[in-house]
């Protein structure tokens, strides 16, 4: 497992992928900060973490789409599957290292919360929160496109689906307004990630939103382990 | 060492592996033929574990390939038909992640420098696999397979898109890494299988064909053996002075060259040598030999025999 996240790392800095992405997340983040925060001199991150929120959206499959669709397609696969490791670690290892890499985007927050601190004293509580709430939103997310990545052989297609069903899980509270019947109501609530990110943006730390998205990243890593070893058998 | 029971792959309806048994020894170089779409690849990715069988077990070493995952992948090095390379790493760090993935206890530095030594690709060290020509990736695919020592080692098509020289060496590598380790290696190149290979498995449309040593097969298929003779002299009188030698069969006249001798296709029993019989019958009448070569029927028309359908050596074993 370490092997191979250790690879994922290096592929990642060796190509522009890392760069490219590190780019994107410092430079809409920074547009999000000096627009909400220097301009109107506020000390709360929240708006910047919010507008974030969609950004990853499709930084996200960006760091993903190769995961699996492009081992497939260079079949590099049959070094993988051929190796004295099994199936778990390196879904595991894959997932591990596309998370490194998001959460070094992500650490930029602290570096604008440091910044704040020059000025006026930030909420440190809600700010390291939501900055938590991030990174398991994120990891949830990583996990489902590694998914759709270990189901084409495409990155292209990869990429793009990753981003539609992201933008989907976005707007999946909107959803619920337009439906009437309840029981359906009631089933997308309780899948609604913005259900449980929410509490993280006030500064709370609750288990069950904690276990509800570490389950969501838990449940599609075991998908594509299940998805990979399928294909040994068709 | 390596054992393989009724294995058996369906694609979907299709039949791409039917019930095929062999048994590999430690020591041994085994050679795979068969024409492309007989089933080698998928042989051999079941082999390793890439692929699931429908039916039936590989055993390497004791340890089952689907029971005991682990072990079995553990001791097989496996250079795939396109070797997996990553192609944006340089060689030397390409190697250092397949020892780490392989989790190899040999001293790190030490065993990728003998590798990148045994196949030749020290030089290449820093250089992005990228940017490497074909024949260097093939080798660096087969570097990565020899990592660890494995006692097992599996080649599909490893001379594949090589140049001559770089034919030779890969084959003389394999011939050496046969002393140490059990080896299966797959061609569609007949000869290279019959230089390299103590043994040859002929598979054809999924099944095996023939199961023989390399010496032994053609013996096997043709059923005789083969004697060409040029020959100055009557044509009547050598043909009735060859068919009384007791081993011999059939004698054909092929042709005549321009300078008035004759040639001669001689089939004779296996078990017996001819050819001084041969020379004292042509002594005798007072012809002469031009020139004699003992001739096996050519491992090009034994394939073909084998993998037309029409002959199937293992029905005779049984």
């Amino acid at each position: 497992m370490g092997a191979i996240l250790k690879r994922e790392l290096s592929s990642y800095f060796n190509s522009a992928i890392a760069y490219v992405v590190l780019a994107a997340y410092f430079f809409f983040s920074g547009i999000f900060f000096y627009n909400y925060c220097v301009v109107y001199n506020s000390a709360s991150l929240s708006y910047v973490y919010g507008n974030m929120l969609l950004i990853i959206l499709f930084i996200i499959p960006i760091i993903t789409m190769k995961s699996f669709a492009d081992e497939k397609y260079q079949k590099t696969d049959q070094a993988l599957f051929t190796a004295p490791v099994s199936l778990t670690k390196v879904v595991l290892g894959k997932f591990l290292g596309a998370f490194v890499l998001y959460a070094i985007c992500s650490a930029i927050f602290l570096l604008y919360a440091v910044v704040i601190s020059f000025f006026a004293t930030p909420e440190w509580s809600v700010i390291l929160c939501t900055f938590i709430g991030l990174l398991l939103f994120g990891a949830a997310l990583i996990a489902i496109n590694i998914f759709i990545s270990s189901l084409t052989e495409s990155t292209i297609v990869a990429a793009i689906v990753s981003m539609a069903v992201n933008l989907v899980i976005y707007m999946m509270t909107n959803f619920t307004s337009m439906i009437s019947i309840d029981w359906i109501k009631n089933i997308i609530e309780k899948i609604d990630f913005a259900t449980y990110y929410n509490s993280f943006k006030y500064g709370l730390l609750s288990a069950p939103d904690i276990v509800f998205f570490l389950s969501v990243a838990g449940l599609f890593v075991f998908f594509t382990v299940r998805v990979l070893e399928k294909r040994r058998w068709s | 060492m390596v054992e393989v029971k009724n294995l058996t792959k369906f694609y979907g309806s299709i039949k791409a592996v039917d019930d095929i048994s062999f048994t590999v020894e430690t020591g041994e170089v085994l050679g795979f033929l068969g024409p492309n779409g007989a089933g080698k690849s998928t042989t051999m990715n079941m082999i390793t574990g890439y692929l699931s069988s429908t039916s039936g077990t590989v055993t390497i070493d004791g340890c089952e390939i689907l029971d005991d995952p682990i072990h079995a992948k553990s001791k097989i090095g496996y250079l795939p038909e396109i070797p997996p390379l990553y192609i944006d790493m340089t060689v030397k760090k390409y190697l250092e992640f397949m020892f780490d993935l392989k989790k190899v206890k040999l001293p790190k530095k030490e065993h990728i420098d003998e590798v990148m030594r045994l196949t030749k690709i020290s030089e290449q060290a820093d250089r992005i696999i990228k940017h490497l020509s074909k024949g260097y990736r093939q080798r660096v695919g087969l570097a990565q397979a020899l990592l660890g020592n494995p006692p097992v080692i599996i080649l599909d098509e490893p001379t594949v898109g090589l140049d001559p020289k770089q034919i030779i060496e890969i084959r003389k590598l394999i011939r050496n890494l046969g002393k140490k380790h059990t080896v299966i290696f797959s061609s569609h190149v007949l000869s290279e299988v019959s230089e390299v290979c103590d043994r040859i498995i002929v598979i054809s449309k999924g099944k095996i064909v023939a199961d023989a040593k390399t010496d032994e097969l053609s013996a096997q298929v043709s059923g005789g053996q083969k004697l060409s003779l040029v020959a100055e002299g009557s044509t009547a009188d050598i043909t009735e002075a060859i068919k009384r030698i007791p081993a011999v069969k059939r004698v054909t006249k092929t042709g005549s060259n321009a300078d008035g001798s004759g040639k001669y296709m001689i089939e004779y029993e296996t078990s017996s040598d001819i050819r001084r019989d041969v020379y004292n019958a042509m002594v005798r009448i007072g012809a002469v030999i031009l020139d004699m070569q003992s001739g096996n029927e050519t491992l090009e028309d034994m394939f073909l025999k084998l993998t037309s359908g029409k002959y199937d050596s293992r029905k005779e074993d049984m």
